[in-house]
């Protein structure tokens, strides 16, 4: 706690810093970013590297002259990751008059802070908040976000079966989980949509049991040409191996559950062959090597989690406002839509909905014993 | 046909690998009418023991069946070394006390003995070398059945007639079922009851450690936690059977390993679990003692 208190006073009197700094040089009204996530409590560490990021950027950005020939100015505001603090947490970031918001992070405090944005005409952008509704319910024009939604995956592994390897019989199977049987819905539905695959088997395994032989006979007898599979790679590792042991040769595609070197450790030659979904792999792009770098001179550690989209959104969210030539929402809007930006995530700009395009998953296929990203 | 044939098989080898297991916990309960819930860590003891010589013996260049065999004796010797020393700390002292407070005891130790290896081992899951070699005379029927799950059948089956054989024809079983039946008028016969507890936990322990062994070389893979589990359904398994009988724990077992293949494969394997269980609920109602299990009355 004590800690957290700590990183929460040294982003403060950063903040409060770089507002000096700002207020010497321009007369100009400031641009307010508000930052809304969950700055204490148990998922603090989603919440704080967000506000880094923001600083990394919003300091590179004030010292090459701000944006439209004002400043930026950051509004931390603490959510703790419950919508019904989130709703407070909004509305005093649009009683503040804050321009637009990096935020939310999690996917509850988001939506329940959606609606206030939405009647104040403010645009949010969250770098983290992964559930499909948010942009797909079409009942938030205001958001827009630069992670890939949760039914992203299933997409990349239906479209990459049925499109690429031309597959037409599919089990898919689950570990019941809320992940797993999440990702395995999305998959079964995009399945049934496409005329052409049939879903010849859909169950989920119980995570821990001794052996999976008789989900394994069941696969074999549905003659299914390829699995599925949403969860963790224990399991995964305990069905493919019965699979080949019985000498299935049966594809298995699997989630970023699965895309772990533990994987290809416990499967060992077994683990051959096998596809997963996993983040797309940015550790080449030189801006995402800058802000890492970046961070680690400005705090002497790694970055956390969602570090980087949160960079490539505050990015996006200022250069938006830049190309707009105002902070109108309708023309922040449109230029999200229209003008891609180069962010440590690649060049993105946003859909209709308010999804990155160019962010998101890769298939990944074990060759000699290493995860291998398909292009 | 082949399907059905397939299913039973699977049963049969997921029935005889909770049997392992269930053998030791029915030991134990016969004797000191104790569930023994740290048996299962017993069982992930032996399996950790067997891949660290496993993985030195394999740096040191042996053969797969020397390592084998090597492996398993010292998982056996070490789980049961384990298993002496935690009836003497955990349940020697609490011989008198009323029943509950050893149960509690036995929980403690199980979770102490998880935290213990997830501490100086790791959380992670590591991969188990297989050690039983792939019969080449197997390998036209590799779809139906493997090697170790064929080693894992004979083991049961030789376990099994092993403990049988130790408590009906021995000094020491005829010691054992007298403690069994009454331990205090064993004690004024001349029988040296912490002796024979003792080496219940020894035996039991050690085939434990074997199921350890086998099973972990079957899946490939072990973790601090597999204990738990497999010792949740072993435990079921030998209540299905009648605890405290050692060939209803074997047929426990296999029940048990039947009803969750041919559910899962007629039915479904989303509620394989609660299938399981109402199978278990199903034959205590009609049998309260298990399948094999004498009806004891309590003796005044």
């Amino acid at each position: 706690m004590l800690r957290q208190r700590m990183q929460i006073f040294v982003a403060l009197v950063a903040t409060a810093s770089i507002l000096m700094l700002g207020g010497t040089g321009f007369a100009a009204e400031p641009i307010r970013l508000g930052v809304a996530g969950p700055h204490s409590g148990d998922l603090a560490s989603y919440g704080i590297p967000t506000i880094k990021a923001a600083e990394l950027v919003v300091e590179k950005i004030n010292a090459e002259g701000g944006v439209l020939g004002r400043k930026v100015e950051l509004m931390v505001e603490d959510d703790v990751c419950k919508p019904e603090v989130a709703t407070n947490t909004a509305t005093k970031l649009v009683s503040q008059k804050a321009h637009v918001v990096l935020g939310h992070i999690c996917s509850g405090a988001t939506k329940a802070a959606l609606g206030i944005y939405k009647d104040s005409k403010i645009i949010a952008m969250s770098p983290s908040a992964t559930n499909p509704a948010l942009t797909q319910s079409g009942s938030y024009p205001n958001f827009y976000r630069t992670i890939a939604s949760d039914d992203a995956q299933a997409r990349l592994e239906v479209d990459f079966a049925l499109g690429t390897l031309k597959l037409k019989k599919i089990a898919v199977l689950h570990d019941k989980g809320d992940y797993g049987k999440g990702l395995a819905e999305f998959a079964k539905a995009f399945l049934e949509k496409d005329p052409r695959a049939e879903v010849v088997l859909y169950e989920g395994v119980t995570p821990g049991a001794v052996d999976y032989s008789a989900v394994v006979q069941k696969i074999k007898r549905t003659k299914a040409e390829a699995v599925i599979f949403g969860g963790y790679h224990p399991e995964a590792s305990k069905i493919v191996t019965q699979m080949r042991k019985r000498r299935m040769k049966t594809i298995f595609i699997s989630d970023d559950g699965v895309k772990d070197d533990t994987f290809i450790k416990v499967a060992g030659k077994y683990a051959e062959g096998v596809y997963a979904t996993g983040p797309k792999d940015v550790s080449k792009n030189p801006m995402a090597i800058a802000a890492n770098e970046a961070h680690k001179k400005a705090y002497g550690a790694d970055p956390g989690a969602f570090f980087l989209n949160a960079y490539a959104a505050t990015l996006a969210l200022l250069n938006a406002i830049d190309k707009a030539g105002s902070t109108n929402y309708d023309a922040v809007a449109r230029a999200l839509r229209t003008q891609y930006v180069d962010t440590p995530l690649g060049k993105i700009r946003f859909d209709d909905r308010g999804d990155a395009t160019g962010v998101g998953f890769s298939m990944y296929q074990v060759r000699k014993g290493v995860y291998v990203e398909i292009k | 046909m082949d399907y059905f044939l397939e299913l039973f098989l699977g049963g049969l080898t997921r029935g005889s690998i909770y049997a392992l297991i269930a053998l030791g916990y029915t030991m134990v309960y016969g004797i000191i009418k104790l569930i023994n819930f740290a048996h299962g860590e017993i069982y992930m003891i032996g399996a950790f023991t067997a891949l660290i010589v496993a993985g030195v013996l394999t740096l040191l260049g042996w053969n797969q069946v020397a390592i084998l065999v090597i492996a398993s004796l010292v998982a056996v010797t070490y789980s049961s070394a384990y298993g002496f020393t935690i009836e003497k700390l955990a349940y020697k002292p609490l011989r008198q006390a009323p029943r509950l407070s050893a149960l509690i005891s036995a929980i403690g130790m199980s979770l102490f003995l998880q935290n213990y290896v997830l501490l100086a081992q790791t959380s992670d899951f590591l991969p188990f070398p297989s050690l039983i070699p792939e019969f080449e005379f197997i390998a036209p029927y590799a779809h139906i059945i493997q090697s170790s799950e064929i080693v894992i059948l004979i083991t049961t089956a030789v376990v099994m007639a092993l403990l049988t054989f130790l408590i009906k024809f021995t000094r020491i079983g005829k010691a054992m079922r007298a403690t069994a039946q009454d331990r205090d008028m064993a004690m004024l016969v001349g029988v040296d009851v912490n002796r024979v507890i003792s080496v219940t936990f020894i035996v039991g322990s050690a085939t434990a450690a074997i199921g350890g062994v086998l099973i972990a070389s079957h899946i490939g893979q072990i973790n601090f936690y597999i204990g738990f589990i497999a010792g949740i359904k072993a435990f079921v398994a030998a209540v299905l059977g009648g605890i405290g009988s050692i060939p209803g724990a074997v047929l426990g077992s296999l029940v048990l390993g039947w009803t969750e293949s041919f559910f899962t494969g007629y039915v479904s394997s989303d509620y394989e679990d609660v299938f399981a269980f109402i199978f278990l609920v199903l034959i205590l109602i009609f049998r309260p003692s298990g399948i094999l299990g004498r009806s004891e009355t309590e003796k005044v």
